[in-house]
């Protein structure tokens, strides 16, 4: 099987989406002759014509709000947004317009968009390139979002986001691009080509919505992470030694919920994990529903690990990112109380 | 010290407000006939006055005059006016429907009727609009049934939209009038994207693009210029320019621009300014520009010079904010009085026979509320079911809408 960096997964996807139906359409900014400034679309133009693959003003409102136009006609947008960051001047395109389309017109139109932007931090990027923001998307009805943590699972989900018929929002951790990244950032960076996830199937397959990913098999807790956060989870198991289980949750909405419950009612406690800021989080929601549903089952009350209530910092990116240091001493904390 | 004298912010204002005696003598009204028609595929550049003149057809004695004039056959204007007529008859109900609690808001065209009914007779099947609420005359003059119509303002159980949408907020992708949002301005970019698609797509078919002069100051409307102009997509983007944003008059979204038109000339795209009560005027504008759209030339921006005669909807009162006559002064008429003028003059209808047209369509609307009251009025009658709430959020209902649905009991 080739090995693939995240990268070229999801170009894979996009490449192999464009081949199979003509109403694949890609589009963003640098999107076209360049390929991406993360080369995710290196190549296509080229391969598809500027017609399907092409270049966008500035304007991530025109970008979204446009997609949502062709999408209407018949077409399939896949569009990026340069860093999630960005994405704000199309919020209002992506809230009240492609999540509430086909409700608002009983089926008549529909927004099957899919809008692609990197998320998260670990690379010096400052608040402008850092951000996470699903809890954005996960709070909007009618939306779909995943973040995926390796090439294998990028590659599946994003030809299943782009043949989903509801629009989607795909969360790229640029920090996991080239390789898995545990938090360790003194340490020499370990490629995909050297782990066994960057192993990605050629041809088309997709991974399902609304499934997650056990890592880790572990009885003494569960761990729940996506994106960068899932690699340092698994490191915080191996260095402290806890047996936990760490749940890549992959699609926050529609959630595995079934996937959740099932682990902490076996382990009994509950450490949740992301880069994104703590109030109002996605966290809150995972707490809220381990709550609801595993509330006799928990040994001890549930610990997050998140980013602070900050903006995201530039010279103190390493105090601010949720490493394997924080992230273990929750998980002896909750071993512990 | 400085030499500067203090600096002070310009707001801008309306000449009148309520108290003050209406005078629009200071506008502009070119002569009926006088604004050249140029070729469609005329260079932008060459026809920049066109963004700041009024191309108008007919003139006070009812003659249709000039270049634009003879878009339409007899029989095409006379369908017109009952289209118009309709409208105006179907507001009539609808807000009197509103005020005996049938439903809970409403929005009325009067004086705007000949924009959109207009505009409609120049598209072909399959071409797509992207609505304001203001335009339920691109609905009446492609045949939607008034039936219809009325189920979605009373959310009944038959509303085609499910009961999910404010009044007035229809959908008809078969009629091509797309989802009506409320969020100002976003359908404005959509409809350059469903153009753009089009064009991907070697189709032949064009989008129409339909905003407020208020609402060109979002970003939407910029966002749309700039995709339109670059990929010189098939659309025809129309401003309806009817003076006032609830009680904001235009000059505060206008600013310094001369004519909301002339936004478009920065963007190297033909703007044309048009008398928007001239329901002639109207489809010759309209008919100009969907051509170029058709034929490849790309975009073309529409100001419609109109004035918006009722408030803004049944939760506000323009005595507040503008002089209560100021209505009967504007001078640019009113578009049903005119054609109704106009086919006299041409010997094919006259006052009997308005009279006579007026009491059928009054008949058929209220026949038509009829039907649609069987199905339900918004808080008597049949409504759409709780269930239903739950439905169409996504494709497949996945499993935490699904609990939720459970616990309301449904």
């Amino acid at each position: 099987m080739p090995r693939m960096t995240m990268i070229e997964a999801i170009r894979s996807a996009m490449d192999i989406s464009m081949a199979r139906d003509e109403k694949v359409v890609v589009f963003g900014e640098d999107v076209g002759y360049f390929g991406g400034v993360f080369r995710c679309t290196a190549g296509l133009q080229q391969k598809y014509g500027k017609s399907r693959c092409f270049d966008t003003p500035i304007s991530e409102l025109g970008i979204v709000g446009a997609a949502i136009g062709m999408a209407a006609y018949g077409l399939r947008p896949c569009v990026e947004i340069q860093f999630a960051d960005y994405f704000y001047p199309a919020y209002d395109q992506i809230v009240s317009e492609a999540a509430r389309l086909r409700f608002r017109s009983a089926g008549q139109f529909t927004s099957p968009i899919v809008v692609r932007m990197p998320t998260g931090g670990g690379i010096f990027g400052a608040q402008t390139h850092s951000q996470s923001p699903e809890a954005l998307f996960t709070h909007v009805a009618g939306l779909k979002t995943i973040i995926p943590s390796n090439p294998r699972d990028a590659k599946g989900l994003l030809i299943a986001a782009i043949e989903d018929p509801d629009p989607v929002i795909f969360l790229e951790p640029k920090r996991l691009y080239n390789g898995p990244f545990d938090g360790h950032h003194d340490r020499p960076i370990m490629p995909w080509s050297k782990h066994d996830l960057g192993e990605v199937p050629d041809g088309h397959y997709t991974i399902p919505l609304g499934k997650a990913e056990i890592m880790r098999s572990g009885s003494d807790l569960t761990v729940l992470a996506y994106g960068t956060m899932t690699f340092v989870a698994l490191a915080a198991a191996e260095e402290t030694g806890i047996d936990a289980e760490v749940i890549d949750l992959r699609t926050l909405v529609p959630l595995d919920l079934e996937t959740i419950v099932a682990s902490v009612r076996k382990t009994g406690r509950c450490v949740i994990v992301h880069e994104a800021t703590l109030t109002s989080g996605f966290g809150a929601e995972l707490a809220a529903l381990v709550q609801e549903h595993c509330f006799y089952s928990l040994e001890t009350p549930i610990q997050r690990v998140t980013g602070w209530d900050t903006p995201y910092p530039h010279a103190q990116e390493w105090d601010y990112f949720p490493g394997p240091k924080r992230v273990g001493e929750a998980m002896v904390a909750v071993m512990e109380a | 010290m400085s030499d500067y004298p203090p600096l002070s912010l310009h707001v801008p204002e309306p000449e009148l407000r309520p108290g003050d005696t209406p005078d629009f003598s200071n506008v502009a009204i070119p002569k009926a006939g006088s604004v050249p028609r140029p070729p469609i595929d005329v260079d932008a550049k060459d026809i920049k006055e066109l963004a700041y003149s009024i191309i108008r057809v007919l003139n006070r004695e009812g003659e249709a005059k000039g270049p634009w004039a003879g878009s339409l056959t007899a029989e095409e204007t006379l369908a017109g006016l009952r289209h118009m007529m309709t409208l105006r008859a179907f507001d009539a109900r609808m807000q009197l429907a509103q005020r005996q609690g049938k439903t809970s808001f409403y929005m009325q065209h009067t004086g705007e009727e000949a924009v959109s009914c207009a505009f409609q007779r120049a598209l072909l099947p399959g071409d797509m609009n992207f609505p304001t609420y203001r335009q339920a005359g691109l609905l009446v003059a492609s045949g939607y049934p008034l039936v219809d119509m009325m189920n979605q303002v009373f959310s009944n159980e038959a509303d085609p939209v499910k009961g999910r949408q404010l009044p007035v907020f229809y959908s008809s992708r078969e009629h091509g009038f797309f989802s009506i949002s409320g969020n100002l301005a976003t359908q404005f970019i959509q409809a350059v994207g469903w153009a753009m698609a089009s064009a991907i797509s070697n189709d032949t078919k064009i989008a129409s693009a339909w905003i407020g002069d208020g609402s060109t100051a979002e970003n939407d409307f910029h966002a749309a210029l700039v995709f339109a102009s670059t990929y010189r997509a098939p659309v025809v983007l129309n401003i309806v320019n009817n003076q006032w944003a609830i009680s904001t008059f235009q000059g505060i979204a206008r600013g310094g621009s001369g004519t909301f038109a002339a936004r478009g000339l920065g963007f190297g795209m033909p703007a044309l300014r048009v008398d928007g009560n001239d329901y002639l005027a109207v489809h010759a504008v309209a008919k100009w520009a969907v051509e170029r759209a058709r034929r490849g030339l790309g975009p073309t921006l529409v100001e419609y010079v109109t004035y918006r005669v009722g408030p803004h909807s049944t939760s506000d009162d323009p005595s507040a904010y503008r002089p209560k006559t100021e209505s009967d002064a504007w001078p640019l008429g009113d578009p049903v009085i005119r054609l109704k003028n106009h086919l006299i003059r041409l010997g094919v209808w006259s006052d009997e026979r308005h009279k006579q047209a007026e009491a059928e369509i009054q008949d058929g609307v209220v026949a038509a509320q009829k039907e649609a009251e069987k199905n339900g009025t918004l808080h008597a009658g049949g409504k759409p079911s709780v269930r239903d709430m739950f439905e169409g959020v996504y494709a497949e209902m996945p499993p935490h809408l699904r609990r939720q649905r459970q616990q309301a009991g449904v």
